[in-house]
């Protein structure tokens, strides 16, 4: 199968790569980018543990191919930080136990950084909207609720003071 | 001390998989060489295998090889199992498949695109047979037979009597009986299993790297039928496992098959498993019918129990089946005193996914029937259900409590908890809130359960699937090992080594914490290797994570290997200072004298002499400081003649209170507020505790109105995918409140018992109860699980029928 060279920007590095029009963004972030932050866990967008941000929004990775990416601007868990340091809602899931095997968390920090962005202030049953794109089978969704309600809640504080 | 166990310490393994810097099996390194595998699945429920011809496969670029059941014939023996039916089963399907996924082939290619090209290539030819679907049908004179040298469809059966179970019948005032039915579901972890095998022609030997979390025993199971020593079989566990629930012990045939492929076709060979795979194919738990009655007084006392079970393993019986009816044989009888007993175990085959460990192991069958008739008692004697489980429980004065079929409840006051959670949930205030809302055409319900959780299990209770006579005829079996390592370098540093495999259940954490705690050094020093390698690490074959064993078993092995190096310590200490060891005293990385502090020496200071300068070391003591310790426990025996068995070491207790409201116009059934009181003995780490008990409660409640794996009349699989397989999501989870009640383990060292599966076993049958108390006035039976809304729909239609129709 023929191969097409694409360029995407991931975490702000540009990678230029040659691939089968039929690979999945997923596969490429993974097994090409090495970026194995992202997981994948039932590759037909249901589990969303594959969530990433593509220009702004958080999307299923295993639901677009690498070459729609192409000149695209891509954030992954590995790109939620730098020097190492844990940003407010990752230091609140651990605070509130919002993970266990930790396989989903990535996805479902994604689509909450996302939509945190877009709704700063979601009422609980909203955030429980958010997440039922995401499936999570350790935690029955307490800790991760809780941990995303707290995050809220500081970002208000600090916006008042 | 620095009194750490039993604090809401925040987790060690947090920091890495919040980053994405986890090691699933998925993320590590594969050798340029690898291949990729992809894997042909029968597309019958049951059918002859007339050929399979893998040429054109074979020419697709980048194909590395084809292997199928005839390339591995003689290559490899059955898998043992703990039954005497002949079961053949293999890793892949010869001359017959036998469900709807069953491996047929495996191609390795140079990426997992390519093998799934040559998969499409590969033509089979099938000869149908009919298919065997329903359990009780299994055991009818002209169902179709899956296994012809086994004869019928029965894997095992056993009948056993504890007590005067005819007299008990005899006497009762009433007897209460009825038909249940429990559904085929799963666990769905969402990393899905993995296997990266490699060969080494010049050794003989594999080394497979899996996320397999035991029980070890199949480690034997894999190198018999691989026909190797065992220490050519060498498992590596990653760090990091994305979830099981129990699920992924059955990735064992994938490690054998994957083993093979590598050595036939020269070239380590790495498996993912996709989803579809997953849900057709890996594992679940057993559908079960039960039939049970219950001898009762008109005073509400059950003073005997009668079981009939049948429980479906799918189209092989392999291990740890028939484990499934056989891991709650001590705690039959639940919560409650009842010492005349009878159950009838069958373990049968039909044409669907073969079984396996689940969160609630064989508990969510058992109780399900059983807290549903302990209701329908109830009713029968126009009693309250609360009334009925306060008349049969387990009274504090008896414990340490021996049930009728060999169990010894270590400890507990299921009076209390259960009264904790009537409280809690405010039973009384509900039953009256429930009159007023039907008068509005409401339809509110009211559910109780009681369970016994039990936790740690004796390896010895499988064994309970031989007659006493075939027992005498093999090996005997008891115990529940598990082994930590903990060590100090020459500067000092702590490692600690365990074999408990987690898989999100935060074991690194716990175990800094003990170690912490036992050397009085802080935890953040504590270095917790999770990584089991079965060629360096200390285990056996009860090691893994499994049976909710690493508080009671884990946690004592890594408590006792501690205190092997503080003694240590000590007597280094004790011989510098001149002094008793008895006189010392530990603190804060500094061993002393107790009324004379000032004399002191440090615990790095102590373990750098086991190093740098051994030969100042007390006479006979070695250098270093690496301390194993092995640790079971004294009540996990083997059963007896009379098949009296303890299956478990520690039994914790929960009591619920759910209550739900039924949708006149949808039957949907919402859950208002869920209660539930566990008794768990001493919890090592509460943060973590109610993590477990959410998960596990998430979990039953999936299994209570969701979840089930579902084929169709001619064995044809249903639920392929998570638009089919439904699990709960966020807004599905319930308002729900935990309390915990506190009865030490007088058997472990720390107080500790396990949990996480209590939920798993109690939340079906809890709603089931809820659903059934809402519906009482339209007299409907609720015997059968999920309660999606069709199903209530359903029975709602028939039963206002009847009272329509006279």
């Amino acid at each position: 199968m023929g191969k097409h060279e694409i360029e995407v920007t991931i975490n702000g590095k540009v990678y230029q790569e040659e691939v089968e029009p039929r690979m999945l963004l997923s596969d490429f972030v993974r097994d090409v980018c090495g970026l194995t932050g992202t997981h994948v866990g039932c590759e037909h967008g249901v589990c969303g543990a594959c969530t990433i941000n593509v220009n702004g929004s958080a999307v299923r990775s295993c639901l677009m191919f690498a070459i729609q990416a192409d000149g695209q601007q891509v954030q992954t868990v590995e790109g939620l930080t730098s020097n190492h340091e844990l940003t407010d809602l990752q230091k609140n899931f651990i605070e509130c136990h919002g993970l266990q095997c930790g396989f989903c968390t990535a996805g479902i920090l994604m689509s909450t950084e996302d939509y945190l962005e877009k709704n700063p202030n979601p009422s609980s049953k909203e955030i429980k909207e958010m997440l039922s794109g995401h499936l999570c089978r350790c935690t029955g969704y307490d800790g991760i609720v809780k941990a995303i309600e707290k995050t809220i809640e500081e970002r208000n504080q600090s916006v008042l003071s | 001390m620095t009194n750490v166990i039993g604090k809401s310490a925040t987790r060690v393994e947090d920091k890495r998989l919040l980053t994405g810097q986890g090691k699933y099996i998925d993320d590590l390194g594969t050798k340029v060489s690898t291949g990729h595998a992809a894997i042909l699945r029968s597309s019958h429920p049951h059918a002859y295998i007339k050929s399979i011809d893998k040429e054109a496969a074979l020419k697709m670029p980048g194909v590395k090889g084809i292997i199928t059941g005839e390339d591995i014939r003689g290559l490899v023996k059955p898998f043992s199992v703990g039954v005497m039916a002949p079961v053949e089963y293999y890793p892949l399907a010869i001359d017959k498949v036998r469900y709807v996924g069953e491996p047929m082939a495996i191609i390795v290619a140079k990426d997992r695109y390519a093998a799934e090209d040559a998969l499409e290539k590969i033509k089979v030819v099938y000869e149908a047979l009919p298919p065997l679907v329903g359990i009780e049908r299994a055991l009818e004179e002209d169902a179709p037979i899956l296994h012809e040298n086994v004869g019928s469809n029965i894997a095992n059966h056993r009948e056993f009597n504890y007590g005067d179970v005819d007299k008990a019948f005899e006497e009762a005032d009433r007897i209460v009986k009825h038909k249940f039915n429990f559904p085929k579901y799963t666990a769905t972890p969402v990393e899905t299993y993995g296997v990266v095998a490699e060969y080494d022609p010049a050794h003989d030997q594999y080394t497979v790297q899996a996320n397999f979390h035991g029980p070890f025993v199949i480690h034997s199971i894999m190198a018999q039928a691989l026909q190797i020593p065992s220490n050519k079989l060498r498992i590596i566990v990653p760090k990091d496992i994305g979830g099981s629930y129990g699920i992924k012990a059955g990735i064992f045939p994938y490690i054998v098959l994957c083993g093979l492929a590598s050595k036939l076709i020269g070239c380590p060979v790495k498996w993912i498993e996709d989803r579809q795979e997953h849900l057709s194919s890996s594992a679940s738990g057993t559908d079960r019918v039960t039939y049970i009655e219950a001898a009762v007084e008109n005073s509400g006392k059950v003073t005997g129990l009668r079981m009939k079970m049948i429980d479906n393993v799918g189209a092989y019986i392999r291990a740890p089946e028939p484990a499934s009816l056989y891991r709650n044989h001590a705690n039959s009888t639940g919560a409650y005193d009842i010492q005349n007993l009878h159950i009838d175990a069958y373990a049968i085959m039909t044409n669907k996914s073969p079984t396996g460990l689940i969160r609630g192991y064989g508990g969510q069958e058992l109780y399900f029937p059983l807290e549903r008739i302990m209701q329908e008692v109830a009713k029968e004697l126009n009693m309250d259900h609360a009334d009925v489980i306060r008349k049969n429980l387990v009274k504090e004065a008896q414990f340490p409590y021996k049930t009728a079929s060999g169990g010894t409840y270590d400890s507990g006051n299921y009076e209390e908890s259960f009264e904790l959670a009537l409280a809690t949930g405010k039973y009384e205030e509900f039953r009256k809130k429930q009159e007023e809302a039907r008068k509005n055409g409401k339809i509110l319900g009211v559910g109780l359960a009681c369970i016994v959780e039990p936790s740690g299990s004796n390896m010895g209770y499988i064994t309970v699937a031989l007659t006493p006579e075939e027992r005498a005829g093999s090996l005997p079996k008891s115990g529940a090992s598990e082994a930590a390592t903990v060590s100090m370098d020459p500067l000092g540093s702590v490692n600690v080594r365990i074999s408990t495999t987690p898989s999100g259940q935060g074991h690194e954490t716990v175990a800094a914490q003990i170690v912490s705690e036992v050397l009085g050094l802080p935890r953040e020093q504590i270095n917790v290797v999770a990584e089991l390698d079965t060629s360096t690490s200390a285990w056996s074959i009860a090691s893994g994570s499994y049976s909710s064993r690493f508080a009671s078993l884990g946690s004592s092995a890594i408590y006792y290997a501690a205190h092997k190096v503080r003694a240590k310590l000590f007597k280094i200490a004790a011989d510098q200072l001149n002094v008793k060891e008895a006189d010392l005293e530990l603190e804060k990385g500094s061993i002393f004298v107790k009324n004379n502090p000032d004399k002191k020496f440090s615990v790095k200071r102590a373990a750098g002499l086991a190093h740098w300068h051994p030969t100042s070391l007390p006479d006979g003591m070695e250098p270093g400081i690496y301390e194993t310790y092995y640790y079971t426990a004294d009540v996990a025996q083997a059963p007896n003649e009379q098949d009296m068995i303890n299956s478990s070491v520690t039994y914790g207790f929960v009591a619920d209170m759910v209550t739900v409201e039924i949708d006149p116009d949808t039957a949907e059934v919402k859950i208002i507020d869920y209660f539930t009181v566990h008794d768990a003995g001493k919890l090592l780490n509460p943060l973590i505790v109610d993590g477990q008990i959410m998960g596990g409660l998430a979990h039953g409640l999936g299994g209570a109105l969701y979840e089930e794996l579902a084929y169709d009349k001619n064995g044809q699989f249903l639920t392929g995918s998570f638009m089919d397989y439904l699990c709960p999501t966020a807004p599905e989870i319930p308002n729900v409140t935990i309390k915990h009640t506190e009865s030490p383990s007088p058997l472990t060292p720390l107080g500790a018992k396990g949990l996480g599966e209590g939920n798993t076993m109690s939340a079906p049958v809890a709603v089931a109860n809820a659903v059934s108390d809402a519906l009482a006035h339209l007299d409907i039976m609720i015997d059968d699980l999920p309660l999606s809304p069709t199903r209530i729909w359903k029975l709602m239609g028939e039963a206002k029928e009847k009272v329509t129709t006279p």
